[in-house]
């Protein structure tokens, strides 16, 4: 528990992904079976216990210290977890610490009685940190910044194999993983991945090269289609097991039951989550109400009904179809979805157009309706094999023009890792007449990226001399009518929003250009990020 | 006679009206007690300055030779007796040199501790116990949150670390005054001989030390070389270089912070560190009460830190206590 512990400090608090993928392989390596496997699971989400509320384990520390000393405690670190791990009053000899192979197996056939009295147990035997780790682990959510992608992408550079085939296997496995580590460990073939419902390492697109590529290419090889803004999904139906993965295999399906309810077919379905409203799509603003939530509400599954638009067809009946070209793979996904019938499965229409300036035409001023709110236009080769991974030259994405806006640097905060010397996180703001009528900046973004390394200097050194106050890691920085740092925002769209004071949101916000040249006064109104605002 | 006609708090500082002499004060005096070097505690300017032999010599060495006016050298068990009042000088197992004031008038004894703790530390003496009717502690950790795990675990998850990340350099930010020599020597202690970097600021502290008989290693500044020759180094610098420009020098730093605060998670989250290490030079929850405990003073005051929940803790365990509430004495980064 205690070597658990550390790796999930030391990844809480490390932001580099190299450097998180080092910690995770090294673990991996030195922990044997089955605790590394039960780590694992826990890290890519696979285990979760609701075991302990939270108020039962105030009432047991607070048995056993003096409620003023706990509540002075909580209110300094804020987080009960923690402030119970590191109150708990020492037993020194109470017990053998467990490690999580042991509370997983215990927890596994203890009673609900039991439970707790095992969990107290378990907290008089730990040192703080291993406390730390089993009270995270009991109220369900570690949220140490690791994505089930990072974690199998460490078990692949574990056993020398390219992350596909890790996912290929990985539904088939179940924790504490043993095939898998055994695969990995080159100490027995690879497991099948023949699992009925799994995962299908899905095929990404490059951006395409205005400049070169529409020379080089024919118009007439490839299709084009709308890029939805929604997040893209494999919805797979096979013998009875219905799920519903990320693009990275991540497992969503208990957060969408309504899509699940809808997937009836018997294949695999490559497409766009989208919340669909009378068959038309919304926003990814609607779409946000949904995601990353482990209790489904049904009240929000009615406001906001989630569909899949359909792009591609990976599996039909028993028959792999991904070694076919796009154009057989489309008249078969066509029949397919039309014989589901069903309007929160629909299909993304393909655009016919006949030279590149057709399309740019498209790009540049998309038809009245959904299409407004595409993200831009999707091409594909006819021929092109299904092939995981984003293979240069069979699909390309191409994205709307971003929104541009010149704000005011108004505070700067201090990056992490490499960039922890560096004011590299900026708040941003445009001008806004106040009800005196004096014009003042009120923020209406972040950005950390958009800037070369040289150009961060700059700004370091531009935030450092100009700084007029100071809260721990932030800075904020000299900014008014007569002073102040312009830098041209880039983003791709504009949300309303009430937890931001400008009441707008901006989605993938970056620094496009730094205007050391522009005078602050002459930065955007609040007004003209208000006609953005997406219908 | 009450303890307050022996000592009590003033604007300045805790001072004793019968001696005449302040405690650790914090503006200039005729004639001061200093019981460690740091610098909240030893400030420069005072008439005369009675302390141990190796923090008068820390405060030559950080404001001059003529820090004060004259200096009155009291090595621990020694004393001295002014206007009838004996003031001795006790370990306190802060830092190098730090002392507990023991003042004595008239049969009544009062201790002032000073920053203190109870765990070894080999680069200065340890704490000792002395029986007393008012013992006058500090409370910078004095919440049950905190409780310092053992220092040699620090150690060897920094160690692992380096081992972990060889193109890395590792920069432990640490008070230059204690805390890094410290950490420097339990580098040592760990089996750590290649030579480690320092910043400029401790290695006139880094020397004295060494006059003083704790042995540091090989030591050189971090200011020359190429960042190739950072890689799989560790260097130790006071914890404002960390956010500073001058750590860009180093390869894809790992930034560690040498803190008692680093106990608590958002603590080292908010200060962007990437590897705590909890290693303190001041007593932790259960040090704070077990001394209590020990000691069982007829009364207890309370200088600086976390007065309440300490305060709180006696009154559970029938010791009177009260808060002295001095101010001028640094809460959040006095290591």
């Amino acid at each position: 528990m205690r070597a658990f512990a550390h790796l999930l400090d030391r990844l809480s608090l490390t932001s580099s992904r190299n450097a998180k993928l080092t910690l995770i392989e090294d673990f991996l390596r030195q922990t044997p079976d089955p605790e590394r496997g039960w780590v694992l699971a826990a890290l890519t989400g696979a285990l979760s216990f609701n075991a302990a509320k939270p108020a039962f384990i105030r009432k047991a520390v607070e048995a056993r210290m003096d409620v003023q000393l706990f509540a002075w405690s909580y209110d300094y670190v804020g987080d009960l977890a923690e402030t119970v791990a590191l109150v708990w009053p020492a037993r020194p000899g109470a017990n053998r610490e467990p490690d999580l192979s042991e509370v997983v197996e215990s927890l596994r056939t203890a009673t609900r009685a039991e439970v707790q009295r095992l969990i107290e147990g378990w907290l008089d035997a730990l040192d703080p940190d291993g406390r730390w780790a089993l009270l995270k682990l009991m109220t369900g959510g570690l949220r140490v910044g690791v994505s089930a992608r990072l974690a199998k992408q460490a078990c692949a550079n574990l056993g020398g194999v390219e992350i596909g085939a890790v996912e290929e296997v990985w539904h088939a496995m179940a924790p504490p993983y043993g095939d898998l580590f055994a695969w990995l460990e080159g100490r027995s073939e690879r497991p099948s991945p023949d699992a009925p419902g799994r995962f299908r390492p899905v095929m990404l697109a490059q951006a395409v090269d205005e400049a070169v590529d529409f020379a080089r290419l024919d118009p007439a090889d490839y299709a084009a289609e709308w890029k939805w803004d929604g997040i893209r999904v494999q919805a797979v139906s096979e013998r009875g097991e219905r799920r519903l993965y990320t693009r990275t295999g991540d497992d969503i399906s208990a957060t969408f039951p309504d899509v699940i309810a809808a997937m009836d077919f018997e294949g695999a379905i490559d497409g766009e989550l989208l919340v669909l409203q009378g068959g038309a799509a919304a926003s990814f603003g609607d779409l946000q109400q949904r995601l990353n939530r482990k209790a489904v509400d049904a009240k929000l599954m009615a406001a906001f009904p989630a569909g899949i638009r359909a792009y591609d067809l990976l599996l039909e009946g028993e028959e792999d179809l991904r070694a076919l070209p796009f154009a057989e793979r489309r008249r078969r996904l066509e029949a397919f979805v039309a014989r589901i019938d069903d309007p929160r499965i629909d299909l993304s229409p393909i655009q016919p157009f006949a030279t590149w300036d057709d399309l740019a035409a498209l790009r540049a001023a998309p038809p009245a309706g959904e299409p407004r709110i595409a993200e831009g236009l999707m091409l594909k080769r006819w021929d092109s094999v299904y092939e995981p991974g984003r293979p240069k030259g069979p699909w390309f994405k191409w994205k709307r023009d971003p929104h541009l806006i010149d704000a005011v640097l108004m505070y700067a905060q201090r990056g992490h890792g490499k960039r922890s010397s560096f004011y590299s996180d900026y708040t941003f703001g445009v001008w806004q007449e106040d009800e005196t009528g004096t014009r003042r900046l009120t923020p209406v973004g972040k950005a950390y990226f958009g800037f070369t390394d040289e150009e961060l200097k700059q700004i370091d050194k531009f935030v450092r001399d100009h700084t007029v106050e100071r809260f721990g890691p932030v800075r904020s920085v000299r900014a008014d009518l007569d002073f102040g740092l312009v830098f041209e925002v880039a983003f791709e769209g504009l949300q309303r929003s009430t937890r931001h004071k400008s009441g707008v949101a901006m989605r993938f916000p970056r620094i496009s250009r730094i205007r050391w040249d522009k005078p602050a006064r002459e930065a955007d109104e609040l007004a003209t990020l208000e006609r953005m605002l997406e219908p | 006679m009450k303890p307050q006609d022996l000592l009590c708090p003033k604007p300045d500082g805790l001072y004793c009206p019968p001696g005449d002499f302040y405690i650790d004060p914090v503006r200039p005096v005729d004639r001061a007690v200093i019981t460690h070097g740091h610098a909240d505690h030893a400030r420069a300017g005072h008439g005369v300055v009675a302390a141990t032999p190796e923090t008068l010599a820390i405060m030559a060495e950080r404001y001059g030779e003529d820090f004060a006016g004259a200096r009155q050298s009291l090595a621990y068990g020694e004393t001295f007796t002014h206007n009838g009042v004996e003031v001795g000088m006790v370990p306190a197992g802060h830092v190098l040199g730090s002392a507990q004031a023991v003042v004595r008038w008239k049969g009544m004894t009062i201790v002032v501790s000073g920053d203190y703790k109870r765990r070894r530390d080999p680069t200065c003496a340890a704490f000792e116990p002395v029986p007393c009717d008012v013992f006058v502690t500090e409370a910078t950790f004095g919440l049950p949150v905190f409780r310092h795990p053992d220092d040699a675990g620090e150690i060897a998850s920094l160690l692992k670390s380096v081992a972990q990340f060889p193109e890395r350099s590792h920069i432990v930010g640490a008070y230059a005054l204690g805390k890094a020599q410290r950490v420097i020597r339990l580098l040592r202690e760990a089996g750590w001989d290649r030579t480690i970097h320092v910043h400029g600021a401790m290695e006139r502290l880094n020397r004295l030390y060494e006059r003083h008989g704790v042995d540091l290693g090989p030591l050189a500044p971090a200011t020359t070389g190429t960042k190739k020759d950072f890689e799989g180094a560790i260097i130790v610098a006071p914890p404002s270089a960390l956010a500073d420009r001058w750590s860009r020098r180093f390869p894809d730093p790992v930034d560690c912070f040498a803190s008692g605060w680093m106990r608590v998670r958002a603590r080292a989250r908010q200060r962007g560190v990437e590897l705590p290490l909890v290693i303190s030079d001041h007593a932790d929850w259960d040090e704070l009460t077990s001394t209590l405990d020990e000691l069982r003073p007829g009364e207890v005051w309370i200088t600086h830190g976390r007065e309440e929940a300490l305060e709180r803790w006696c009154e559970l365990q029938d010791i009177p206590a009260r808060a002295l509430r001095l101010v001028g004495y640094d809460e959040e980064e006095g290591e």
